[in-house]
């Protein structure tokens, strides 16, 4: 044997890549130096550097989970319009960057005609940021690619446009765990009952003091089932989110109809006007109900068309909904007020109402 | 259908998901079914798996070990647990791969990357998973060695999972935004590159994130998606240019301005004057950059640009969601000492948590869990009143050392003074 087949190779540990070589030559001469920007259409962006240097950015839909093939599409479109330069937004849009503007409209249409959306710029519905559900996950209690997928075929004009009040950032998580993060709208499963225990798996597959450790309401404990050792849920005291699952797969959360989606709003990471937000809840118990989810799009539509009828330009969801009020929000969206969405959390009593301030 | 070397799987619910205008997954799976290549048979066998989840409304994939050589991190295992059913999927694991910082390509490298994953993988490619990195999707046990080095060749590395430093994300920045406030690539690059063992050498008591963001728009989400997140800010006037303020105001009207600038500032630090003119109460300002996303032209970050620090940002598991809390309200960032001071800084935040933190804590909860003021003094850092939204106020405290305390900062303080002078 050679040397080299005895010999592993070790791995390059280089990191980060450095991006300026893959950069627009425009952006790397102008770089931290930007003036200004504005929005010819929706979908596209120009920005004027100082230098007086100007690019185009065309905005356009993915699926995010994408094959060669379509990969290599966006790719000819780029080696033909915007000199090969591309580069993604956080919510799996591409941008093309172009500094011949005459590129730009005929790029739009070859887009349009291989079926990319162009939009998510400005005051839009952008694409939504999610997770990898049935397709990969080991822990999903649904199919977000399915969920997002439907859900930008119902907003897809609102996608290629921009006529909301502000921008509107939706996500969708397939566990408790939301990887999709916050939300002015987020999608999420909520589990509605306890695991169910395969007590003939726990002691070879569950590291059982990591999985006590795991439950943040202290509802399981060690217990000998069978004459094997086991883990046992207080069932008074779960909260069905599913934290046990992940550490130890027997304890099987998910089910046909026990799993549910719950729709939240109002979160927001910016901290223009209000503070960053965290998402409240409007709906749940929704029913998994693949491959369309109907009902999920008709709360997520209902909600949609309310912020979009009510709100002052430049609101968000939650700046929104804080200023007409929680009681009317409800009303126009036509969901009674229950018990479950008083929060019972630590800290609960600090979202209480401990004043007179009442919008009659 | 094309390949005769197997029997196409039916999909009739995944086949719903082929209508409608958006781009659909369904249909990039099956050309890939219906290449022809090494990899269809494969795909045919995960478009079955998944009509099966469509049909039970459940998950069918179990978690494992897998590593390249010299790593202990990075590979998502993916076993199936109906592999009876669809043997040529039974392994569909994934390799996370660091994208560019600001995630720039050119075609070339993203045809690369094509060719490799058609070689060695399934064809299918994310652009990008949550936490920011390329998603190579679906890989056998075998081919995640030569797949990896193929794309490790090219210059790119592997990314982090489990409790690990994870890959991070920074906005488009300075590369393409007039808000940026500081060098995100640089601030990014210099940060992850120096702390690279903890990505790919697992041993921290749970998972570490960082983001960079430009401005307080917060483009990547830190402040609430980061362990440790970096964003931009300024501490001098805004620039305001009245004339482009009056050509808004003579765009957009009065009123508009009016209502849609003046009156949505949080702190009520702007008037508009009778001559169309904008005046601003920069003491009052918070930087929300509400105005500078409204009239981009006309108003703009000042020149003392750095940024705001926070720390402890998560989602819900275990104690509820946290925003990250403001542990440095300003440090600069222009001179490469600049850099460096805050990239020692994460390395002793890092530190901190490497040692204190229970296994499967984050950062922000171990925070929780000892108190802010433990935390500050773990770190090396003073208390500040920017990091609290108001002084305490249950009396339920010791406080027989708080006239040593004040002493202690008044000297402090008095120190920096005589320093600076």
């Amino acid at each position: 044997m050679s040397e080299a087949a005895q010999k592993p190779r070790m791995p390059d540990e280089t990191g980060v890549p450095d991006p300026f070589p893959y950069m627009h030559p425009i952006m790397k001469k102008n770089y931290g130096q930007w003036d200004y920007h504005f929005r010819p259409r929706p979908g596209v962006l120009c920005h004027v550097a100082k230098s007086g240097d100007r690019i185009w950015t065309v905005r356009a839909g993915t699926q995010r989970q994408m094959d060669v093939f379509t990969i290599r599409k966006l790719c000819d479109l780029a080696d033909k319009y915007a000199g090969g330069h591309v580069r993604f937004t956080t919510r799996s849009n591409i941008e093309f960057l172009i500094d011949d503007e005459s590129n730009v409209e005929p790029l739009i249409e070859e887009l349009n005609k291989e079926g990319f959306p162009v939009g998510g710029t400005g005051n839009s519905v952008s694409m939504i940021s999610h997770t990898q559900g049935w397709l990969h996950c080991d822990i999903p209690g649904t199919d977000a690619s399915g969920v997002v997928k439907t859900l930008m075929d119902l907003m897809y004009e609102e996608f290629v446009n921009e006529e909301m009040p502000n921008r509107v950032r939706i996500t969708t998580s397939c566990c408790q765990i939301n990887c999709g993060g916050q939300g002015d709208i987020a999608v999420n499963v909520q589990y509605t009952k306890p695991p169910r225990i395969n007590h003939e798996l726990v002691a070879n597959v569950c590291e059982r003091p990591a999985v006590v450790a795991r439950c943040p309401v202290a509802a399981i404990r060690p217990a000998l089932v069978n004459g094997k050792p086991s883990l046992e849920v207080d069932e008074k005291k779960c909260i069905c989110c599913g934290a046990c699952y992940a550490p130890c797969p027997p304890m099987q959360i998910n089910g046909k109809e026990e799993t549910r989606i719950a729709v939240w709003v109002g979160g927001k990471h910016s901290n223009a006007r209000s503070k960053p937000k965290f998402h409240k809840l409007v709906m749940a118990g929704l029913p998994n109900n693949p491959p369309r989810w109907p009902e999920v799009g008709e709360v997520v539509m209902k909600i949609l068309r309310a912020y979009k009828e009510n709100a002052k330009d430049w609101e968000r969801m939650g700046d929104w909904i804080e200023r007409i009020g929680w009681p009317r929000f409800f009303e126009l969206i036509d969901v009674p007020f229950v018990k479950h969405h008083i929060d019972t959390w630590t800290y609960a009593r600090l979202t209480h109402n401990h004043s007179t301030h009442i919008q009659y | 259908m094309a390949n005769k070397d197997f029997d196409v799987r039916p999909t009739p619910l995944l086949d719903e998901l082929e209508k409608g205008p958006w781009p659909s997954f369904v249909k990039g799976l099956k050309r890939l079914r219906d290449a022809g290549k090494k990899y269809s048979p494969m795909i045919n066998d995960l478009l079955g798996q998944l009509e099966h989840s469509y049909e039970e409304r459940l998950g069918f994939w179990k978690g494992g070990t897998i590593t390249v050589i010299g790593y202990g991190g990075g590979i998502i295992p993916r076993f199936s647990e109906v592999a009876d059913k669809f043997p040529e999927s039974s392994e569909f694991h994934t390799l996370r791969i660091i994208p560019p910082a600001g995630m720039h390509y050119t075609t070339d490298v993203l045809r690369k990357m094509c060719d490799i994953w058609e070689e060695y993988g399934s064809g299918l490619i994310a652009f990008h998973g949550q936490s920011g990195d390329i998603m190579f999707q679906g890989c056998s046990s075998e081919n995640v060695q030569p797949a990896f080095d193929a794309l490790n060749e090219m210059g790119f590395d592997l990314g982090g999972a489990g409790p690990a430093l994870r890959t991070s994300m920074n906005c488009v920045g300075a590369a393409r935004c007039e808000m940026s406030c500081y060098d995100e690539i640089k601030a990014h690059r210099m940060i992850i590159n120096e702390y690279l063992d903890e990505m790919h050498r697992p041993a921290l008591p749970y998972k570490f994130k960082f983001k960079f963001s430009g401005c307080p728009n917060d483009c990547v989400n830190s402040i609430h998606r980061a362990d440790f997140a970096v964003i931009g800010t300024w501490r001098d006037d805004m620039k305001v240019d009245q004339e482009k303020v009056k050509e808004y105001v003579a765009e957009l009207g009065r009123d508009y301005i009016q209502e849609h600038v003046v009156e949505m500032c949080p702190t009520r630090a702007l008037k508009l004057n009778d001559d169309d003119t904008l005046s601003v109460d920069n003491k009052a300002c918070v930087r929300c950059m509400h105005c500078l996303n409204v009239m981009t032209k006309a108003l703009s970050p000042g020149d003392d640009k750095g940024a705001v620090i926070l720390i402890g940002g998560k989602r819900t598991l275990k104690i509820g969601d946290l925003m990250g809390t403001v542990i440095k309200p300003f440090i600069k960032l222009e001179t490469d000492e600049d850099f460096e001071e805050l990239v020692e800084f994460a390395g002793e935040v890092i530190d901190f948590f490497a040692e204190n933190a229970l296994e499967h804590e984050r950062t922000g909860e171990m925070i929780d869990r000892i108190g802010l003021p433990a935390f500050l003094e773990g770190i090396g850092v003073d208390p500040d009143p920017n990091m609290v939204l108001h002084p305490r106020q249950v009396s339920f405290v010791r406080t027989d050392d708080f006239q040593a305390e004040l002493e202690r900062m008044r000297a402090k303080k008095g120190g920096k003074k005589e320093a600076a002078e």
